[in-house]
């Protein structure tokens, strides 16, 4: 299956994938409207130091501990690509102690969101990987 | 082609299902349940009565999903496992037979013998959810709530209900809230925000004798109530293993494949005893997590497949009025602390044997899990950059080799 990689040698450090990723979950047409003087919560995140930068979102595991953990049973797996239901999260951030790459978080509600490839919103494949200028994330079957 | 028998209905019932179907989709499998509800989220039912969530939303997997997994559920209590003749008799005296079991009987609340108890009218544990839904039919704007038992379980139930009542009053023998999972230090922050929300608390006391509607404390205080909670604690549901011949300590005897001591008698979630590789030690690990996991760990041993749990560690995420906490692992009292702190937020880490133990996160607990993933898989602190480590948890305490395969691979 097709997943998101990251080259942190090629990463510039940009925070462009953050921006996009949140424009393409915002549900909003305009990337302006949708992101002009709001506090953003993108599924992806850039980390680093020292001049090394790397984004990180979502492995999509293939034997996740989110999916085993979540509380509500609000986390599942269907074709390798797991997705969090926002109707049954409660907050509870189980899932975010448990993912060791850090790449849950709680959204702008405090339910629990990530990278789902972007396979149900309008970008339908992987914003950041589409807008990295630098192709220093992928998506692609490795 | 084996028939399967699963007594309980809860999460570890639904991952020894799970771990049945992974190898097993031919085979008959029947679940027995005492309470009479589709399999439902337990720790959502201080959310329902929060709003937060709804009898539909609380169901831990679809409404086919026993009939998509080929499960035949029956509602009944197992009253006595036959292991030699292989059958479960139920309370009607149903007879079920089997090949293989798994005890997934969870624990039931703890109520101590208090004087006087059987005056008070209103009274109520907070386990399951017919719980949930007899506490909430008592509530009204004006009830005085007492709450006995400042752990997880009391708590989730006093923010639950805080705004449907006059009052809410916790007590708890122990000197501060949340004992199993916080020290002191960190108790405090979160006594303190809960206060503000309006949680009135006496500890270091607890309720010993019931008049009606007043509560005689140790330290001879009265409190005067109109419903009672009663969260002291509870105990592993272990009467049936017993009656098979099972080795029970705390909890059923589990190895580390969810066998227990009988052959063909398997254990797993808040019934069983297994082992936390945190202390190294047999323990009761009752939270969701581990109850899945180990049900599906069992679940696939039953049906032929291999599988083994030896990373088990306690850890929980919770939330009180919006102030998160994030726990996991031990807490030695030879580690060394790396401390940082702000008014409403605490980092802890414990290092003990040039390993993280255990952590506890109160305030902004973002990417906590890096945290659990050292702890789970002892990674020896040598190979991170404990500086970074300490700052926060993110990827950067990893050598970019390492990064390159957690990011450029597939896990």
């Amino acid at each position: 299956m097709k997943r998101v990689y990251v080259n942190e040698e090629w990463c510039l450090g940009c925070h462009l994938c953050e921006y996009n990723c949140a424009y393409a979950n915002s549900g909003i047409d305009d990337m302006v409207k949708a992101l002009k003087g709001r506090q953003i919560f993108p599924r992806v995140h850039i980390e680093g130091n020292d001049g090394i930068n790397y984004a990180v979102s979502c492995r999509h595991c293939k034997d996740p501990l989110c999916v085993k953990s979540c509380i509500a049973g609000a986390i599942s797996i269907n074709d390798g690509v797991i997705r969090i239901d926002k109707n049954k999260c409660v907050g509870c951030l189980t899932c975010v102690l448990v993912c060791p790459y850090g790449a849950v978080a709680a959204g702008p509600t405090g339910v629990a969101q990530k990278c789902e490839l972007c396979l149900s919103n309008s970008c339908g494949e992987p914003a950041c990987a589409k807008g990295c200028p630098n192709n220093a994330i992928v998506f692609e079957e490795r | 082609m084996s028939d399967y028998l699963i007594i309980g209905n809860g999460t570890a019932a639904v991952g020894c299902i799970e771990g049945i179907r992974s190898v097993d989709n031919e085979s008959s499998i029947t679940v027995v349940s005492a309470e009479n509800h589709h399999v439902y989220s337990r720790p959502l039912i201080s959310y329902y009565l929060e709003g937060k969530t709804d009898l539909e939303r609380m169901l831990y997997r679809p409404a086919d999903f026993y009939e998509k997994n080929n499960v035949r559920l029956i509602y009944g209590k197992a009253a006595k496992l036959d292991i030699r003749k292989r059958t479960v008799t139920l309370a009607d005296k149903h007879k079920q037979a089997f090949d293989k079991v798994c005890i997934c009987t969870g624990s039931s609340p703890f109520v101590p013998q208090f004087e006087g108890l059987d005056t008070v009218k209103k009274r109520f544990t907070f386990m399951t959810l017919d719980d949930s839904l007899a506490l909430e039919k008592a509530l009204t704007k004006d009830s005085r709530v007492l709450i006995v038992g400042a752990g997880l379980i009391g708590l989730k139930c006093a923010e639950g209900i805080a705004e449907r009542v006059g009052s809410i009053t916790v007590c708890d023998l122990a000197d501060r809230v949340l004992s199993s999972i916080l020290d002191s230090e960190c108790a405090a922050v979160m006594q303190s925000h809960l206060e503000k929300h309006g949680i009135r608390f006496m500890l270091g006391d607890t309720a010993v004798r019931f008049d009606k509607n007043t509560a005689v404390m140790k330290s001879g205080a009265k409190v005067g109530f109109d419903i009672l909670v009663l969260a002291v604690g509870v105990r592993a549901e272990t009467s049936l293993a017993a009656q098979a011949g099972c080795e029970v300590d705390r909890g059923i005897v589990i190895d580390s494949e969810m066998q227990t001591t009988v052959a063909d008698v398997y254990a797993a979630g808040d019934c069983s005893e297994g082992f936390d590789s945190s202390t190294g030690t047999q323990r009761v690990l009752a939270i969701l997590p581990n109850a899945y996991m180990q049900g599906r760990c069992a679940g696939v041993n039953m049906a032929g497949g291999s599988s083994s749990l030896s990373d088990l560690i306690p850890m929980n995420s919770i939330g009180f009025f919006g102030l998160h906490c994030a726990t996991a692992g031990a807490y030695p009292e030879d580690a060394q602390v790396y401390e940082e702190k702000s008014a409403d937020s605490i980092r802890r880490l414990y290092v003990r044997n040039d390993k993280l133990a255990g952590f506890i996160v109160i305030g902004d607990v973002s990417r906590a899990g890096i945290y659990t993933s050292l702890v789970r898989e002892k990674t020896s602190v040598e190979d991170v950059d404990l500086n970074e480590l300490k700052k926060e948890p993110s990827l950067a305490i990893f050598s970019s080799e390492v990064r390159r395969k957690k990011l450029g691979g597939v896990v």
